[in-house]
């Protein structure tokens, strides 16, 4: 009998392309073996709403073990993000789950969030140098990231005065309303 | 076959497109405002995207917000469900202009039932019975509007040619009072739908609301799923449906939904929709189409 431990950490992707991606190869880098993503994803929801620290469920020659380590922010807990493939963080987890898990809890500053659904870009171009790196600082108004959607890149200002904290966001991810972006501290 | 498809709604309906979806193996999107992240087809479908604050007009109304959520998920089609953008011919169309499907018939065939003048246009020249009316819309020639009135016949009820569901319209009794009703039921209309345009029918006394489901699938083809009797209404607003409506004679029920089929086959609708006919004393009088999915289909 196969056991896998899952390990949720999103793995490094290359920004997300206009065209469509291939759900399948993306697929079966992750599951070659294993149970329908989408199970496995019902299941990580059973398991934090619930009191029930581990759950190890079989199918035939394969099975699926989680469990909730509480202690640290072990690749078991940042599981809400991880399963979502081509929407990895356009499933924005509930409030009380740690979304973009560590960078917003040790995060200083003000949140800057999306104002809208679109691909988050940290440059006006591909070939150009990012708006601003962490560090740096920066005024009401000064430009820090972009929003495209439908093709309109939207410009994303700060609207306080500060020193970029964190960039929470990949070059390239889809982002949704309200999600955090990058703080300013 | 569509492989994933964004559902533009919430609440039952969203949940019941979503059923289907996951029937047909067909991967769904949910869009919610940041108060209906935890509705249940949020949480059961396979991916979510926040697409505004509580507000509708923000978010489930807001149609860039869901095109872009399509593109950012890769989705194939968007269902609007039914209300906020469902009959949206202008959504429908940016939908298709962006390379999506929108589950629903085209922007023309939503334009043309929407306005519903045009729409009683369409169906006189597919065959479809209409209450005797204007058949056009209301002009400001006083005299030619007095004409019509008298040859419907009183009482006569104003309508405004964009409104439909119930709103917008006025019962006349007599013709002291017409033109003053007709400027009133105007303004209204300008108000509540954005166009002043109104149009005269006859008023039936006594009718029952009896309506027709139909499915088109855009190419020419198109079946009936039967009627439905929606006839027990308060204020306009259906509260009770039954399948199929009772007491209607078999040649006069056959007729009608024959006119309907062939009359949506004509059109090459695609999609679920409803034509709605007053149904009185052994006859179907059309009065508006529906290009939706209706909260009510399950009756059916």
């Amino acid at each position: 009998m196969l056991t896998t431990t899952i390990d949720l950490k999103p793995p490094n992707r290359p920004p997300k392309r206009r065209e469509k991606t291939p759900n399948q190869g993306i697929r079966n880098r992750y599951l070659e073996t294993i149970m329908d993503i989408r199970k496995v994803k019902k299941l990580i929801e059973l398991l934090e709403s619930s009191q029930v620290a581990e759950i190890e469920i079989t199918e035939g020659e394969e099975s699926v073990r989680i469990s909730r380590n509480a202690s640290s922010p072990s690749p078991q807990m940042n599981v809400p993000q991880a399963p979502q493939l081509s929407s990895n963080t356009a499933i924005a987890p509930s409030s009380d789950d740690a979304p973009a898990p560590k960078p917003s809890s040790e995060a200083k500053g003000k949140i800057v969030k999306s104002p809208m659904v679109g691909t988050f870009y940290r440059a006006p171009s591909p070939s150009a140098p990012p708006f601003v790196e962490v560090g740096k600082h920066v005024k009401p108004g000064d430009v820090i990231c972009v929003v495209e959607a439908m093709k309109m890149m939207n410009q994303i200002e700060a609207d306080h005065a500060g020193v970029v904290d964190a960039i929470l966001i990949e070059d390239g991810e889809p982002v949704e309303f309200d999600q955090p972006l990058i703080t300013i501290a | 076959m569509l492989e994933k498809v964004l559902i533009a709604n919430r609440g039952e309906i969203a949940l019941r497109v979503l059923r289907s979806c996951k029937q047909l193996g067909i991967k769904t999107v949910a869009v919610h405002s940041t108060a209906d992240k935890d509705l249940m087809h949020v949480r059961l479908a396979d991916e979510s995207v926040c697409i505004g604050p509580p507000s509708s007009g923000e978010s489930y109304l807001n149609a860039p917000a869901i095109i872009s959520a399509m593109e950012v998920t890769d989705a194939d089609a968007v269902h609007p469900g039914y209300g906020f953008l469902s009959e949206n011919a202008d959504f429908a169309e940016q939908v298709e202009k962006s390379g999506f499907i929108f589950v629903g018939p085209t922007a023309e065939t939503i334009r043309q039932m929407g306005d519903k003048v045009s729409a009683i246009d369409v169906m006189l020249a597919g065959g479809v019975p209409t209450v005797p009316g204007s058949n056009g819309p209301i002009d400001s020639d006083d005299q030619k509007t007095l004409a019509i009135a008298k040859d419907i016949g009183y009482p006569v009820i104003i309508k405004a040619a964009a409104g439909g569901g119930g709103r917008g319209m006025r019962v006349v009794e007599s013709e002291a009072s017409l033109l003053k009703a007709i400027a009133i039921t105007q303004t209204e209309a300008k108000s509540f739908f954005g166009s002043s345009i109104v149009y005269l029918e006859k008023f039936l006394e006594n009718p029952r609301h009896v309506e027709i489901q139909i499915i088109g699938d855009g190419k020419g083809n198109a079946v009936h799923l039967g009627d439905r009797d929606c006839s027990l209404q308060r204020r306009h607003q259906k509260v009770l449906e039954e399948a199929p409506a009772p007491n209607i004679p078999v040649e006069v029920r056959n007729s009608i939904l024959q006119t309907c089929v062939t009359a949506c086959k004509k059109m090459k609708y695609r999609g679920a929709g409803t034509l709605e006919f007053l149904y009185q004393d052994e006859r179907f009088y059309f009065i508006e189409m529906n290009t939706r999915v209706q909260v009510e289909h399950p009756v059916t």
